[in-house]
């Protein structure tokens, strides 16, 4: 078959190259060396080939259509993955060949990307006043997890990290088994929302390596006793690791201004697409101190002079840190995560500067609160039961109105609205809470329309 | 007669973003709230705990639209992507060419703009497609159960060798076996991954045939064995046709057996790793079907596994409901390691590879296979030709879907070494290519791969600048030493500072403060 991504099917030409090698078959060359009894002797069973693009077009777009998306109706999902505005420069330069199509080429044939790589990581130290932050890892789980055995690794014999009861269940998930040959998670109390204080203070024992925080949490509360909770900690020899919404950084002080170690979470939020969870990437970051920096298990791009004064090249850095330098006596591994994301970051923080990113967390918070304040004329719900304030999100529980939040969103569907993430999975404890989240795509109409949709649905229709 | 290009890549000069733009510009301007918003949200900064307000803002730069898209243009004319060179030389990388077709579908707001906790009704569309790539993987793996969960290659060995810890935990044996083998010449994280988990590492280096050593694996094995970790063929494309014995071997000692084909684009339906005994494989979405590599990622890894490990593998997997007719996510697995990566995979990376399939069928896979060890073998007759180059290892042999030279020869003759020749062949308008992992246990090493997707006249023309590079390095060694001349960058850096410590910075203002000081 002459295939548009095979120019070498083309008979004539195949025979060209085979008589060249000095074959009669391309089989010939495989059978050489793949013995019969592992070679499948049959065609693979297959969908036969949509061979023309317009209908394999056609076809994929069929099936995508079944899919209904948050441009289609109001999202008010959030919990880890948000919806926010994309510009235009972001999608431009995330489609651009030369970086979409690009891989690890380095200092010398990919001066440009190195460049872009170099300049995220530089703008990304500014939001969050480090000096030091790694290359994107998978995902904010990922970054999460290794922050944790970098702390194991700088507190050796220490084998407990302390979180709140209301983490992340996903990231809680993934840190728990990949921490354990290190040490192991410990739950602290979170009844208002908040860490219970007392609690922790029980807790924190000379074996606790490091305190993990969210901030704000993963119910949308700061947690405002941040600066005590790392203080405490840093008392009794432990390290602090914080994981913030980058986007509230706009307004809010980051995290290693009141004491973090080590910052870490996800760059989704920089302009780059929800992609049903395929647009996450992790990143850490710390202080520039030789002890922390040995320890970060991924890549960094360092900056490195010319021959020519005043010009710069850049390529990866301390990589003995990393496996791909010393296999399996470096930190821990890793490989292709999420670069693209870096260069679609970097720009987004470019095309924001400090007043953008102040403005949009300005438009997220207002709108929030102001959510807060109409969905709270509803009678039978409870909104943000424990009075905290918030970035972007809160709990809504509808146990007075005697409904289980899978049947609200239900109702919510048919008036073209995805509901907050179902909770009572995850939390049972809180009921039939479900986690609501604003921002710049949940504009005053849609979220009047939302509270006139909650209300006929537990009011009664 | 092969094509020689006077090639000269885009030199912008671009500054540091830190030194573009005035104070007060504007890139984009943002939503303000509305006035009814206003009047009840109020000065939001009532709303935030004493103490958090932000004091300082960050110091990102101020730029105007244009100039910042133009600086990143910019950047990108001094970036070599697949889609403008013949990207031959990063083996093992698998750089085929990735269909425009498929950038459609995954940009596509069906795709980019769903949250990964909607609704399952209203995600019908890629919930089915999901589905149904996971079917594909188990015939074109003969496995019985795949998850689409990892982020990429590396993740799916952390998960697959997750699997092997909890099938030993499960039997009361996870302490006792805590041994992993793997081979110098797989992937990195073939040993990292497992570290990480916290096995020690036996690593086996390859005998005269180029294939990790047979007798080492016998004196190895035993009971605390946990499992092995292999690829083949390996970045050398010497085929291990013994493979089925290392398998039976390991399976004897109580062991599991793991199969690194991340890169399967010279197998497609030639052979399976069930067929040679695995009880798990895993494959790079990004590489052999087809997605662009993104500078890094995003990727993504499948794992394909027996009946045996699914109960254990990473949550949730796409399943379908005869009854009700429709697609639903699978997180019901009890025995499950948990959560690797959050949500249920890198869903544009897997939107492509169903196309990819969709697009060639099981016939036209196996043509990409045949393709693709056509061209390697084809790129090797005409490199064979090149004075200080040679293919180490199993002579006679034939190579699969890449290979791993030597320019160890060329080196000894006139002092010119595979880094120079690397940074040369920039000069010729082509990718830098893949040399080794480290440790480089093949001297001067690169490791080409010539993809189905490039023609004879690709990789003609390809040839010929190793050729003329090699004619240099003969006749005027100082060319290749001082290379580049014609990329964006026209000097060498000074790599202590990628190495020292003390002069290393991974930011501008890092980079600011350490040269402060050393002026000092």
């Amino acid at each position: 078959m002459i295939h548009p991504y095979m120019p070498n099917s083309v008979d004539t030409v195949k025979k060209e190259m085979m008589d060249e090698i000095g074959v009669k078959s391309i089989s010939d060359i495989y059978e050489s060396v793949i013995p019969k009894e592992l070679r499948l002797d049959r065609p693979l069973k297959l969908p036969e080939p949509i061979l023309s693009e317009q209908e394999l077009k056609k076809h994929v777009e069929t099936l995508l259509e079944k899919n209904i998306s948050c441009a289609d109706y109001s999202n008010f999902l959030g919990a880890g993955c948000y919806q926010r505005y994309v510009p235009a420069i972001c999608d431009e330069i995330a489609g651009r060949a030369e970086f979409l199509t690009a891989y690890c080429g380095d200092t010398y044939s990919d001066h440009g990307k190195m460049q872009a790589i170099f300049e995220y990581a530089s703008m990304m130290a500014e939001l969050l006043d480090t000096d030091v932050v790694s290359y994107t890892m998978f995902d904010a789980g990922q970054a999460v997890s290794s922050s944790m055995r970098m702390a194991f690794r700088l507190r050796k014999n220490r084998k407990t990290i302390l979180v709140p009861h209301t983490m992340n269940p996903e990231i809680y998930s993934q840190a728990t088994h990949y921490c354990k040959s290190d040490g192991r998670l410990v739950k602290v109390k979170a009844e208002s929302g908040l860490m219970d204080m007392k609690d922790y203070a029980r807790k924190l024992t000379d074996d606790v390596a490091a305190v993990f925080i969210e901030n704000p949490t993963f119910l949308g509360a700061f947690e405002k006793n941040a600066k005590e909770i790392i203080d405490l900690a840093h008392k009794k020899g432990a390290l602090a690791i914080v994981m913030p919404s980058v986007t509230s950084l706009g307004i809010i002080e980051p995290p290693a201004n009141y004491g973090a170690d080590i910052t870490c979470g996800d760059i989704q939020e920089l302009g780059i697409h929800m992609n049903y969870g395929g647009g996450l990437g992790g990143f850490i970051a710390t202080a520039m101190d030789d002890e922390l920096v040995e320890e970060y298990p991924t890549y960094l791009y360092g900056i490195a002079e010319t021959e020519e004064e005043g010009k710069f090249g850049w390529g990866r850095a301390l990589n003995h840190r990393c496996s791909h330098g010393s296999r399996e006596n470096a930190k821990e591994y890793f490989g292709t995560e999420a670069g693209l994301w870096t260069i679609v970051a970097g720009t987004y923080l470019a095309l924001m500067g400090p007043q953008g990113m102040k403005e949009t967390a300005e438009l997220i918070q207002s709108r929030a609160v102001y959510a807060e304040a109409m969905l709270k004329k509803i009678g039978g719900i409870e909104v943000n039961a424990w009075k905290n304030q918030y970035f972007q999100e809160f709990t809504v529980c509808f146990d007075k109105a005697k409904m289980t939040v899978k049947e609200v969103n239900q109702k919510l569907l048919e008036y073209g609205i995805f509901g907050g993430k179902d909770l009572s999975g995850w939390f049972p404890e809180y009921g039939q809470s479900a986690l609501y989240c604003f921002g710049e795509m949940t504009d005053q109409k849609r979220i009047d329309q939302l509270c006139m949709a909650l209300k006929n649905i537990v009011e009664g229709e | 007669m092969a094509r020689i290009r006077d090639f000269h890549q885009a030199r912008w000069d671009e500054p540091i973003i830190f030194d573009i733009g005035r104070k007060g510009e504007r890139g984009i301007l943002v939503e303000r709230p509305k006035k009814e918003v206003m009047e009840i949200a109020g000065d939001t900064s009532r709303h935030i705990p004493e103490g958090f307000l932000r004091k300082t803002p960050p110091a990102l730069p101020e730029i105007s639209q244009m100039q910042v898209l133009r600086h990143y243009l910019r950047l990108s004319q001094e970036t070599i992507g697949t889609d403008l060179n013949i990207d031959i030389g990063l083996g093992t990388c698998t750089m085929k060419y990735s269909p425009k077709n498929h950038e459609t579908f995954a940009n596509s707001p069906k795709v980019a703009e769903l949250h990964p906790y909607q609704d399952e009704s209203t995600v019908q569309g890629i919930l089915e497609l999901m589905y149904h790539l996971q079917e594909y993987l188990k015939e074109i793996s003969g496995m019985d159960e795949v998850c689409l969960n990892a982020g990429g290659g590396s993740q799916a060995i952390f998960s697959n060798t997750s699997l092997i810890r909890a099938y030993h935990e499960a039997r009361g044996e996870g302490a006792k076996r805590n041994e992993i083998i793997t081979t110098i010449l797989s992937h990195p994280a073939n040993a990292g991954a497992p570290s990480t988990l916290g096995y020690k590492l036996i690593t086996l280096y390859p005998d005269e045939s180029g294939c990790p050593d047979l007798e080492a694996l016998k004196a190895c094995v035993g009971e605390h064995t946990a499992g092995l970790l292999i690829t083949n063929p390996e970045d050398t494309g010497i085929y291990n046709e013994r493979i089925k014995e290392y398998v039976k071997i390991v399976h004897e000692a109580g062991g599991l057996c793991i199969y690194d084909q991340a890169n399967l684009n010279g197998l497609f339906g030639l052979t399976r790793a069930r067929e040679a005994g695995f009880d798990a494989c895993h494959y790079n979405l990004h590489k052999s079907f087809s997605s662009p590599h993104g500078s890094q990622g995003p990727g993504a890894g499948v794992q394909c596994v027996t009946r045996d490990l699914a109960k254990y593998l990473p949550v949730p997997i796409a399943a379908y409901d005869e009854e009700t007719r429709t697609y639903y996510l699978d997180g019901g697995f009890p025995e499950s390691i948990g959560k690797i990566r959050k949500y249920q995979g890198v869903t544009p990376v897997i939107v492509r590879a169903y196309a990819y399939i969709r697009s060639l069928g099981g016939e036209g896979l196996k043509q990409v296979a045949e393709l693709a060890i056509l061209n390697n073998n084809y790129l090797l007759k005409k490199l064979e030709s090149v004075k200080g180059i040679s293919l180490p290892w199993a002579k006679g042999k034939k190579r699969l879907e890449q290979a791993r030279l030597s320019w160890e020869k060329l080196t000894e003759e006139t002092g010119v070494n595979t880094d120079d020749i690397d940074r040369r062949i920039v000069d010729y308008g082509f990718q830098s290519y893949f040399a080794s992992h480290h440790p480089m246990i093949i001297p001067e090493p690169f490791t080409p791969e010539a993809c189905e997707t490039y023609s004879k006249q690709d990789i003609d023309e390809y040839a010929k600048a190793f050729e003329m590079i090699s004619e240099e390095a003969y006749q005027d060694p100082e060319i290749v030493k001082r290379a580049p001349h014609k990329a964006a960058l026209k000097t060498q850096i000074n790599q202590d500072m990628l190495i020292k410590p003390e002069l290393f910075a991974c930011t501008w203002r890092a980079y600011q403060k350490k040269k402060s000081k050393r002026n000092d």
